[in-house]
């Protein structure tokens, strides 16, 4: 690993002001993406600022909602009784993710800022937009079958790998982000960003910027909410295919509905056209099925994972019959 | 968003800082106040080099084991490295070195963790449990007699760090049904597939209660 300047911060302001001054140092949190990133040089920051002083550690229910301070843990969250009974498909969703030792270092702003797992931008000998801008996709012709279906081009067919995510922007979360002048709030489904021209960007978070809250607005899927994850082996392994649903039941009607995706697209991918579909039907095998096909419009392979054409809509189909208790 | 928890009333930016890039920009004032006489004659003397290797090295105070140590880590070093070669606590393996074979996990303040993907820098002020340091001299830990008991490894390679996975797992609060084990135990391989025995090994303990 190159080695680097270190500070370690003690407040949410003189972070800010570092980052104002310092604008290409990285903020380490769990550092579990980063320092592995690091160890494989394919990021090597001359400066890193420890955050893990900050008192942003919270996760606490305030009249607009769950508030979860950017470095809450994830395990702190997935263990949290509001969280498990109020909002259990973040729980699911961040439980399917990682391994307990990873949840317990993993925060939420560095989950959000977790790079893609495309093999290609790890090996620094292949070609890779998102790590080294105008070297080319080694991925486009290459070995993808863990890459995105959704929203890609040439430039890049990574995938956001985020399991948190996922339910983060199912469940119409907000972001809350911080430099040295001003607070800015946006939706957690802006906050990621598609490859475009610009693959070496995740997201809309500038350098002189940190995330300091995501905020969950109350909701009624507590009792219809379902994550499935479909991957190469049981646990501890990153989604070929996961879906998080949310279902607010009225009866056997459906009021409300959330859908997103994960491991499809370069961003945790919601599924609007689906839940409008959804809304005001009846819980039943053939709507969910429809739903899926909905969901699936503009999807397109590039070979190796063709077989997310398949897999997508099935997973999506299971994740509602289990969120409408139907299996 | 509430500022209560935006606390912006200390004085001091941060604790502790590296290398000249930083200290360049930041006031003199900070870096007399981090060590007065080494800095100050040498930056009165323009001996940016020395300056630079002082800062290179970041002191750390740390428990391992229940003892403590006063040293000094560079930034890049991990935990893991810094308690198998610094502190010659080897019983805790350097497996992948990624974060994604658990055979490095230690417990930090109680929680399990990779020591390979956090640095040691980043632990000031806390309490570092490694294999070492479950059993008392003669006496093994009763996750440590249950793996032998279940013949719950056969290399053993990967077993510090299940054992302390297998701890940590219980005080979680995740070790209520086999299932439940084999997914919260799912970040620690084990490449002789011993697998079965380990999750023998740990409801053994679950149901028999559990010290430390």
């Amino acid at each position: 690993m190159i080695n680097f300047d270190y500070i370690r911060m003690q407040s949410v302001k003189s972070t800010v002001k570092a980052l104002a001054k310092f604008t290409d140092a990285k903020m380490i949190a769990g550092g579990s993406n980063l320092i592995d990133l690091m160890k494989r040089n394919v990021t090597a920051p001359t400066k890193l600022i420890d955050i893990n002083l900050l008192p942003l550690k919270y996760i606490e229910q305030s009249k607009e909602g769950l508030r979860i301070g950017a470095l809450a843990l994830n395990s702190q969250a997935a263990d949290h009784e509001i969280v498990k009974n109020k909002f259990p498909l973040l729980a699911m969703a961040i439980n399917a993710g990682a391994s307990p030792q990873l949840r317990n270092m993993a925060s939420f702003g560095g989950n959000m800022m977790q790079r893609t797992r495309c093999t290609y931008f790890y090996d620094t000998s292949m070609p890779c937009n998102k790590r080294e801008p105008n070297s080319g996709c080694g991925a486009l012709n290459g070995i993808n079958r863990m890459h995105a279906i959704f929203g890609a081009n040439d430039n890049c067919i990574a995938v956001n790998p985020s399991d948190m995510n996922v339910a983060l922007i199912a469940l119409d979360a907000q972001v809350v982000l911080l430099n040295a002048k001003k607070e800015r709030k946006m939706a957690f489904a802006d906050f990621h960003k598609l490859a475009e021209d610009t693959p070496n960007l995740d997201n809309h978070l500038q350098s002189n910027e940190m995330i300091v809250e995501i905020l969950i607005p109350e909701n009624n899927f507590s009792k219809n909410s379902y994550y499935v994850k479909v991957r190469d082996r049981n646990s501890y392994a990153f989604a070929l295919v996961s879906v998080a649903a949310g279902l607010e039941l009225e009866g056997k009607t459906i009021k409300n509905a959330r859908l997103a995706m994960g491991g499809v697209a370069h961003k945790p991918w919601r599924l609007y056209d689906a839940e409008n579909y959804l809304q005001g039907k009846e819980i039943n095998t053939e709507t969910f099925k429809e739903a899926a096909k909905i969901a699936m419009k503009g999807a397109k392979g590039y070979g190796h994972n063709d077989f997310k054409l398949d897999l997508a809509p099935a997973s999506i189909l299971e994740a509602l019959m289990k969120a409408a208790h139907l299996s | 968003m509430s500022n209560q928890k935006h606390p912006e009333n200390l004085e001091q930016d941060f604790t502790c800082s590296s290398r000249r890039g930083f200290l360049k920009a930041t006031t003199a004032l900070t870096a007399i106040a981090l060590s007065p006489t080494l800095i100050t004659k040498a930056a009165i003397n323009h001996r940016d080099e020395k300056l630079a290797a002082f800062f290179e090295k970041i002191p750390l105070n740390i428990e391992v084991n229940g003892k403590s140590y006063k040293m000094e880590t560079e930034p890049r070093e991990t935990l893991l490295d810094f308690v198998r070669e610094r502190l010659q606590l080897t019983g805790t393996k350097k497996g992948c070195d990624h974060g994604q074979c658990g055979a490095c996990t230690v417990h930090v303040d109680g929680k399990r963790v990779n020591s390979c993907l956090t640095l040691a820098v980043m632990q000031e002020g806390k309490k570092i449990t490694t294999i070492e340091g479950i059993g008392s001299g003669e006496k093994l830990h009763p996750m440590q007699a249950s793996f032998l008991k279940h013949d719950g490894f056969q290399c053993g390679y990967c077993t510090p760090g299940q054992i302390m996975s297998a701890i940590a797992c219980i005080n979680e609060g995740h070790a209520n049904s086999p299932s439940e084990i084999r997914e919260f135990m799912s970040g620690n391989i084990c490449r002789c597939g011993a697998y079965p025995n380990i999750v023998d090994a740990i409801v053994e303990v679950k149901n028999g209660g559990q010290k430390g």
